[in-house]
């Protein structure tokens, strides 16, 4: 019953703040250069006055502001997100198709960087004194100040032109008519390029996060406990610090993984992958803004699925949550 | 007596450089006997932990041992390695820690945690482990085991988490028990009944107890030889109730004077003055907001609370954590607003007044705070603390700061001390220069919150005595607010002893020390470590003299 | 003066701070030592770094000398970074100090609004913002300003939160001190060192996100940027190497250099928990 409600108001936020980007997306079209109308005009190709004062009552131009907003909404609600004229498509197709590519993408990287970074960060607090420790936080430092693309592009120019070790861009090999586990190792060929390079940046984030984390949990009392009891170090790191100091980490991740669909859109471009972060680029350069706003749109949702994901498992890992409640 | 269980000899521990002294302890040596409690006293810096921590191989970094031996069974801790002294932590030597609310881990369950120590140790199988460990939360007295066994630390009130804590210190039958400060950080009431679990387990089981405490009171309630230290060193050594009785040194005088030599508060003036503060069916309830999904929940903090102080009156108002003590000072002071009821000061009710009207008569009721590290603001020097209120009540800048330079000699500090950032006073200086504040805006009473409970002894006495001048020299009222019941004997002409957001009783000092009607406060005075029991209070070991 | 002690005892704050002083003074000097505009062609294009005199880092696809490039893109990245940090904490500070002093319904609204603002995928925003306002510095400081503001109203709203309870800023109240005094004189002046601190890093992120702008093409199409040469250098990078490598260079050690500056001036301002690491 009490998880019952809690979903429910959970679910409850989500939407409201779904709702609030709507109203956002919608103020921002009216904030785009140009009449709306002349705009898709202008998308469709068309300039005469007959076609602008068509679209203008087709999309309710004439209308006022707050009935635009309600017809606006209500054509979201029936998963109408409006048309691409440039790539002659509904806008939701458009993303619905590009949606898995980047989902698997970002899927990939969020756990090789939460896993190497939570690794790296362990070590790098186990040997907070040592070389080996100043070295994996000179690599997180060296990462966290490199920008995204430029690593991509860093990372093609090596793996790809050089060493020819791995494909440099797209999904999978043009051409090829490879099917099941053929095109699935083939895809994950592709994959690994983009993924590594999207995760880097992520991964020193939760490089430092996790040290910092180790090391003030190991200044806490309960530590000192566990060691007057006479447990093994390591099991002292495992059980008490590692445990407590993930918790923080737990919240970063959910911010994070969501900005990653952000980040996305870099890589995709370097590496032409095609997700709903190329489709972004492609709208980038068209002036495609219908298309521009759902993917922000999409992209809101994700971040939003992600912390509702988060949420959950932080409530999983953390008692005093669930007591609370 | 046999061969010592533990010999330390001649230890010296030095502290990281640029510390404000070269060695936390210097030249220590003592011994303790199995079956023994030896208490090892001193205040805050004495550096009595520092030998407690060598001894379990848990120096903080930057400690170095630089001379001297640990003998435990004839083996020295300090030259063992790391492993062998690991196997004897838990097992042979058990430890309890000053603060039960950060000593559990919050992730694990109490039983998993007990059993932790088996499984270090690699004794037992898991289903034993589990069952030793409910026979040990048993042992210590923690309501309903099974459900203890199975609940998080937070899950358990302060006292509770400590009978675990000992629980886990106790699990493989150590033979030295080592405690630092265990019941520092509990209500009085609690702190009695720990100390009477210690003792009771150490009889039965025979062990060896090192007791670290700065308080005296708990010295004489559980000590078989005591060793006094100071600034590092020993200052004197003994049979606890000989020491207790006659102290040689001076410094365990001051500790010995701190506790309550049959706590009678002498007899005051018995005139009834005139009512300065009445407060009357004063109420406050905390709500907690209810969130998404979260129920409120209500804390009675204050319930129909009345009652008047006199002018040039000292009124303690005593009671133990979520008692509604501090909520009441604060509502006085205005920094809370009570759900209902009345304050009148000298006949003006401070609950009708608005704006500047308010402003004026709030002027009348300061307040001196209890941290002397978070009372002052780090970024604004001494004299500008001081100076800032007559400031915002439209004195001129420059005769503000002058008048600070004076407050600072009233309360024993030099004029100087205006240029000066907190940061360089020690904490008894600080207080002394909260207490400045208060005065700046000549006020009618004080309300002193937990004023002294931070500073050692020694300090607590000096900064009494001076409130207790102030308040003759200019004719102020003192509300006092304190867990401290012998702080309380100390200065209150009457006594106001609240539960639970009520008042149970009150009375004159005198009276309720002497005969107190309420089973509440019978149980408070009887928790006072030191004080046998109230009939026999007189007689106590601590014939100590009083302070003045 | 112990802080300045403490930082220069830091050598990772000190190199940062050489590498940062040296990236001020190339784009001081760019005017100077370029006046001409980088965008003019001097030479003809793809010269490889050392191959002709005088033009030490060779020159672009479309012949422009790229230490001209370099020299005044570093004027842009230093601008935007420090701008459009300075306008997030314009619009941080106050909100968070507000929201954490009167806490309540006030809070209750500000830090919804903060909430939001954080769940949105910056990135995204910022692109979109930008693309709708049609790139410009203006246009790109605001919309890095806006996509950065919520970490400092939150920190300045937890800083309020723990100090308004404070004993000193009780006494302050009690002496008949008002709101304004209470938040300017007592509280805001505490919580400096955390915002400083979070401040440098921002700037950091800031040249990031403003160079990953004009790598996408969102850059201000009369001001030459970092981002900008790497995205054009982007398609000709098996021919000519050094143009994408040479602008990330420059990019990663500014950043890095801000980043070092910053941890030193966190282990400086907080020397409890330097100790600690």
């Amino acid at each position: 019953m009490r998880y019952l409600s809690l979903i429910a108001s959970r679910l409850l936020k989500a939407v409201l703040v779904l709702l609030a980007i709507l109203i956002l997306n919608f103020f921002l079209i009216h904030l785009a250069p140009g009449d709306p109308a002349m705009v898709m005009a202008g998308e469709a190709g068309a300039t005469d006055a007959q076609f602008i004062a068509d679209l203008r009552e087709r999309f309710g131009l004439d209308q006022s502001l707050p009935m635009q907003l309600w017809h606006y909404l209500a054509g979201v609600l029936t998963l109408d997100f409006g048309y691409s004229y440039r790539q002659q498509m509904p806008v939701l197709d458009l993303i619905l198709e590009r949606l898995p590519a980047t989902l698997l993408l970002t899927g990939a990287a969020f756990v090789i960087s939460l896993g190497c970074g939570i690794v790296a960060g362990m070590l790098a607090a186990m040997r907070a004194k040592r070389p080996s420790g100043s070295l994996i936080m000179g690599l997180a430092l060296l990462f966290y100040a490199t920008p995204l693309y430029w690593v991509a592009m860093m990372a093609v120019l090596v793996f790809s032109v050089f060493l020819g070790w791995l494909p440099a861009y797209g999904y999978d090999t043009v051409g090829s008519d490879a099917t099941g586990l053929a095109h699935a190792l083939d895809v994950a060929e592709h994959l690994i390029l983009p993924a590594t390079t999207l995760g880097l940046f992520f991964m020193a984030v939760y490089t430092r996060m996790t040290r910092a984390s180790m090391l003030s949990v190991a200044q806490q009392d309960f530590v000192k406990t566990a060691r007057a009891k006479g447990l093994a170090p390591g099991m002292i790191q495992r059980r008490h610090i590692l445990r407590n100091a993930l918790l923080p980490i737990i919240t970063l991740a959910g911010l994070q993984a969501g900005q990653m669909v952000g980040g996305a859109v870099l890589t995709e471009t370097v590496f032409a992958w095609p997700g709903i972060g190329r489709l972004m680029y492609e709208a980038l350069m068209q002036r495609d803004y219908n298309l521009l706003l759902g993917i922000f749109f999409f992209c809101a949702l994700l971040v939003i699925l992600f912390n509702m994901l988060t949420d959950v498992i932080y409530r999983l890992a953390d008692p005093r949550i669930k007591e609370a409640a | 007596m046999s061969e010592p269980l533990l010999q330390i000899e001649r230890l010296t521990l030095a502290l990281p450089e640029g510390a404000d002294r070269r060695y936390a302890v210097e030249d220590v040596s003592y011994s303790l006997a199995a079956g023994e409690v030896l208490c090892v006293v001193g205040e805050s810096g004495s550096g009595k932990s520092m030998t407690a921590n060598a001894v379990m191989g848990l120096l903080p970094p930057g400690l170095r041992v630089t001379q001297g031996r640990a003998l435990f069974d004839g083996a020295d801790l300090l030259a063992m390695d790391e492993p062998t002294h690991r196997a004897l932590r838990g097992r042979r030597i058990g430890m309890v820690f000053q603060e039960p609310m950060t000593a559990l881990n919050p992730l694990m369950r109490v039983g998993d945690q007990i059993a932790e120590v088996f499984e270090a140790h690699g004794l037992l199988t898991a289903r034993e482990r589990r069952e030793k460990a409910l026979a040990l939360l048993e042992e210590v007295r923690l309501p309903d085991p099974p459900s203890a066994l199975r609940a998080y630390p937070f899950e358990l009130s302060g006292g509770q988490r400590q009978r675990v804590m000992i629980a886990m210190a106790l699990a493989l039958e150590p033979q030295l028990l080592v405690a630092d400060e265990p019941t520092t950080a509990l209500d009085v009431t609690t702190q009695a009944q720990i100390l009477h679990l210690i003792r009771d387990l150490q009889k039965r089981r025979g062990m060896a107890v090192m007791f670290i405490t700065h308080d005296f009171g708990v010295v004489a309630e559980i000590a078989d030889r005591v060793c006094v230290m100071c600034e590092g060193r020993i200052v004197e050594m003994g049979d606890a109730r000989e020491v207790l009785a006659s102290p040689r040194h001076a410094y365990t005088r001051t500790l010995i004077a701190a506790i309550p030599g049959g706590v009678a508060a002498p007899a005051r003036d018995g005139a009834d003055p005139a009512p300065l503060l009445t407060v009357e069916g004063l109420n406050k309830v905390y709500r907690s907001r209810g969130g998404w999904w979260q129920p409120r929940r209500e804390v009675v903090a204050l319930d129909e609370v009345g009652f008047t102080l006199g002018r040039g009156e000292t009124l303690g108002i005593v009671g133990e954590s979520g008692s509604g003590k501090s909520t009441l000072g604060r509502c006085i002071v205005g920094l809370e607003t009570p759900d209902s009821g009345g304050i009148r000061l000298a006949g003006t009710d401070l609950r009708t007044l608005t704006g500047q009207a308010l402003r004026e008569q709030r002027r009348h009721i300061q307040m001196v705070f209890q941290d002397p590290y978070a009372s002052l603001n780090p970024r604004i020097r001494v004299g500008m603390a001081i100076a800032q209120g007559p400031i915002a009540n439209g004195v001129p800048r420059a005769r503000a700061l002058e008048r600070a330079r004076q407050l600072l000699t009233t309360v024993g500090l030099d004029a100087a001390a205006a240029d000066r950032f907190p940061h360089e006073f020690s904490g008894g200086q600080r207080q002394r220069i909260g207490i400045a504040r208060a005065l700046a805006l000549d006020p009618e009473l004080i309300v002193a919150d937990e004023a002294v409970s931070a500073l050692d002894v020694s300090i607590q006495a000096q900064v009494l005595e001076l409130l207790e001048r102030l308040k003759t020299e200019l004719s102020l009222s003192l509300l006092f607010i304190t867990h401290d019941l012998r702080v309380a004997a100390q200065i209150c002409d009457r006594l106001i002893v609240m539960q639970k957001g009520c008042i149970v009783e009150q009375g004159s000092a005198e009276r309720i020390f002497q005969a107190p009607s309420h089973p509440y406060t019978r149980e408070l005075l009887a928790a006072i470590p030191g004080r046998h029991d109230d009939a026999t209070a007189a007689a106590a070991p601590a014939a100590a003299p009083r302070m003045p | 003066m112990s802080f300045f002690r403490r930082f220069v005892q830091n050598r990772g704050a000190l190199v940062g701070l050489v590498i940062l002083a040296l990236v001020v003074l190339l784009a001081l000097l760019a005017p100077l030592l370029y006046p001409e505009s980088p965008w003019r062609m001097v030479q003809r294009p793809f010269l490889a770094p050392g191959e002709l005199p005088g033009f030490p880092l060779g020159t672009d696809t479309m012949g422009r000398d790229v230490a001209a490039e370099l020299a005044h893109g570093a004027w842009v990245s230093l601008l935007v970074g420090f701008v459009s940090t300075l306008v997030a904490l314009a619009i941080g500070v106050p909100l968070g100090a507000l929201a954490g002093y009167f806490g309540g319904r006030t809070d209750d609204v500000l830090m919804r609004i903060t909430e939001f603002f954080q769940t949105i995928p910056n990135f995204a925003l910022a692109i979109v913002l930008v693309a709708i306002m049609e790139p410009s510095i203006g246009s790109i400081v605001l919309a890095i300003a806006v996509v950065s503001w919520p970490p400092v109203a939150r920190l300045v709203r937890g800083e309020f939160l723990s100090l308004k309870h404070r004993e000193y800023v009780e006494a302050a109240r009690l002496v008949g001190q008002g709101h304004r005094d209470l938040i300017l004189k007592q509280i805001l002046p505490n919580t400096l060192s955390p915002v400083i601190v979070l401040a440098s890093l921002m700037v950091a992120t800031a040249i990031l996100l403003e160079s990953s702008l004009s790598f996408l093409g969102l850059g201000d199409p009369d001001t030459m940027s970092w981002g900008y040469m790497i995205g054009a250098a982007r398609t000709v990078m098996r021919q000519a190497w050094w143009l994408s490598v040479i602008p990330g260079v420059a990019i990663l050690l500014t950043v890095l250099a801000l980043n070092l500056v910053g941890e030193g001036l966190d282990d400086a301002l907080n020397p409890q928990l330097a100790r600690q690491r």
